[in-house]
């Protein structure tokens, strides 16, 4: 394959400014979700909940329950916006709108319109963490007791967002690349995003549960989000969070690699039987 | 300095496969600049495949393919950035209005700002569609989407258009509207590749046409070279034609095409024959017409459904 002529190039930019272009047009209710569902979550788990937990210790410190999901609850908004972008969104793109064969007849190669949508997957997570930071932020002025956010430290969410956007997004693209209809994205709900927000540590200490899960959970990404996540909201930033960094650069090379190869040969439908 | 009368497509061998389907097998085609060449064939002859490997979409599986002087292997952005496509499936983004189709679409040709709008609006007014320009994709006939997605087609004042079936399943004022623009755009010189599966469309647009069927190419030539290659001037079409009757035109050495309800003949001297049929069969209900392109069409390429 020549790479000039097929491989990727800074035109992925159109792709991501399209999607942005309709994200635009119902930015009215485009910005509900965001707003209303970890609302919703913080009210149900946080009031209710917490009212039977008390605290949680969290690296040999008590910390409120509310205070200790808040992060997790963003990290998996996070996570869900930049899934569902490149699962179903994209799917829906690919295969109902023909949108990308549209896109592949201009100067645009099949990696400029996966990347481009690699790109827009790791951005959804920017409008929801910013909105999530407000909303925790008014929260905090009304709600008495330690910070649920700790400043300067939980501004670093936002641009660190878009890395466990890029992962997610790149695992999500692998999901449309292989999944034959749309109701298969179940499976990879069932086997991959909801074990995920369950057993990352996100609503209880990973060492409550036995050793094996703590271990595994050591895999998902969502794990080291929260880990990060959690050190700049509760202000415990250290040193030893760039592992769970590095993790997440790993995971991105690695299924950014599968999802280009996969979704491009998907896209030529060179990949059918036969 | 590039030869003027150099080919626009120059195919030789060209060949791809699905697994291992054929569906273009080995064929050989130029064309040529400002000429408006037809591609026929029934369903799954080919065309929209070979069609795909012109603009690019995949690379053929053997045989060597370049546009506008440049192989298609490695200067496929290049080739892109010059041709437009207008494909067989609806691909409009009913995410964005009718202005933005083409606004958006424009960027991906790296034209962007006042210029692009310029042009978008500019070509609407050509589709005759200013009027609906904000309007939701959803909200237009099935003629104005496809006159749309041809003007998406144009927004890069491309020197080759690829029209895949642009008028396949449009009432019949849409289609001439379609003809119209499509005359239009030969006129201001643009070397145009069509499909359709109709004939009289290709008969009137095309300058030369290229027949296939199952990844072959069956014939090759204009309009009027075809008919009177294959069908002469004139056709008898006898309905419901009587065992005498066959067995006159039989006798006669006659061929023709038959099927359960009439018998279709090409013969050198058709009124002649005609007027003989007549005299000796005067209940008989025949015709006599100017051979068309269908005619060529169905001789070639068989009666018998497709699919
Ligand atoms: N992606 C594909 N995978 C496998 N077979 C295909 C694919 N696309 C087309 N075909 C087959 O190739 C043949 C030619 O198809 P096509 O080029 O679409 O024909 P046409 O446009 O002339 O109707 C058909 O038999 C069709 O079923
Ligand atoms: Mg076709």
């Amino acid at each position: 394959m020549n790479r000039r002529a097929h491989g990727l190039s800074w035109r992925a930019v159109r792709v991501w400014q399209r999607n942005l272009d309709v994200w635009k047009r119902g930015w009215k209710i485009n910005f509900l979700p965001p707003l209303l569902e970890p609302i919703f979550t913080i009210l149900a788990f946080g009031a209710g909940l917490g009212a039977m937990i008390g605290s949680v210790t969290y690296r040999g410190q008590d910390y409120g329950y509310v205070q200790f999901i808040i992060p997790a609850i963003i990290s998996i908004s996070m996570m869900y916006s930049s899934f569902f972008e490149t699962s179903y969104a994209s799917f829906v793109r690919m295969y109902y709108q023909k949108t990308f064969d549209a896109m592949m007849t201009t100067p645009l190669s099949a990696y400029d319109v996966i990347a481009g949508e690699l790109l827009w997957g790791a951005t959804k997570p920017v409008f929801y963490t910013s909105i999530l930071l407000c909303v925790v932020s008014v929260m905090d002025l009304f709600v008495g007791g330690p910070p649920f956010l700790h400043y300067p430290d939980s501004l670093l969410l936002l641009p660190f967002c878009v890395v466990p956007g890029i992962a997610v997004a790149c695992t999500g693209m692998v999901c449309t690349a292989l999944v034959p209809h749309i109701e298969d994205f179940n499976i990879p709900f069932f086997l991959f995003v909801t074990p995920m927000f369950l057993f990352s540590g996100t609503f209880f200490p990973l060492d409550q549960l036995p050793d094996w899960v703590g271990i595994v959970a050591q895999a998902f990404p969502l794990t080291h989000t929260v880990r990060i996540a959690r050190a700049a909201t509760l202000g415990r930033l250290e040193a030893g969070l760039f592992l769970s960094l590095l993790f997440l650069a790993v995971w991105t090379l690695v299924f950014g690699w599968l999802a280009l190869r996969l979704m491009r040969r998907r896209l030529l439908g060179t990949n059918l039987p036969g | 300095m590039r030869d003027v009368n150099a080919p626009v497509v120059r195919a030789r061998n060209l060949t791809k496969r699905y697994g291992p389907f054929l569906a273009v097998d080995h064929i050989d085609f130029d064309i040529r600049p400002g000429e408006c060449f037809g591609l026929l064939g029934p369903n799954g002859a080919g065309k929209s495949t070979t069609i795909k490997m012109l603009h690019c979409f995949f690379p053929p599986s053997e045989g060597e393919l370049s546009l506008f002087g440049l192989p298609a292997e490695t200067h496929a952005r290049e080739i892109k950035a010059r041709m437009g496509v207008c494909g067989q499936e609806p691909s409009l983004d009913p995410d964005l209005s009718v202005l933005q189709n083409l606004v958006v679409f424009a960027r991906y040709f790296n034209n962007t700002g006042r210029e692009a709008r310029r042009r978008a609006e500019q070509l609407l007014a050509f589709i005759s569609l200013s009027h609906k320009k904000n309007a939701p994709i959803v909200s237009l006939s099935g003629g104005m989407k496809r006159r749309l997605q041809i003007a998406r087609a144009l927004l890069s004042d491309p020197q080759l258009v690829i029209l895949d079936e642009p008028t396949t399943g449009l009432d019949p004022q849409s289609r001439h509207q379609v003809w119209d623009r499509i005359s239009h755009l030969k006129m201001e010189g643009k070397t145009i590749l069509l499909t359709t599966h109709y004939m009289d469309e290709a008969e009137t647009l095309c300058d030369r046409l290229l027949i296939m069927d199952h990844g072959k190419i069956l014939e090759e030539g204009t309009p009027p070279e075809l008919i009177a290659r294959h069908v002469g001037g004139w056709v008898i079409e006898i309905v419901h034609p009587t065992l005498e009757v066959r067995a006159w035109l039989s006798e006669r050495g006659l061929a023709f095409e038959e099927t359960s309800a009439r018998a279709v003949l090409h013969p050198p001297d058709a009124e002649a024959l005609f007027h003989a049929l007549r005299q000796r069969f005067p209940g008989c209900s025949c015709s006599l017409r100017r051979a068309t392109l269908e005619d060529v069409f169905l001789k070639l390429t068989g009666r018998e459904l497709r699919e």
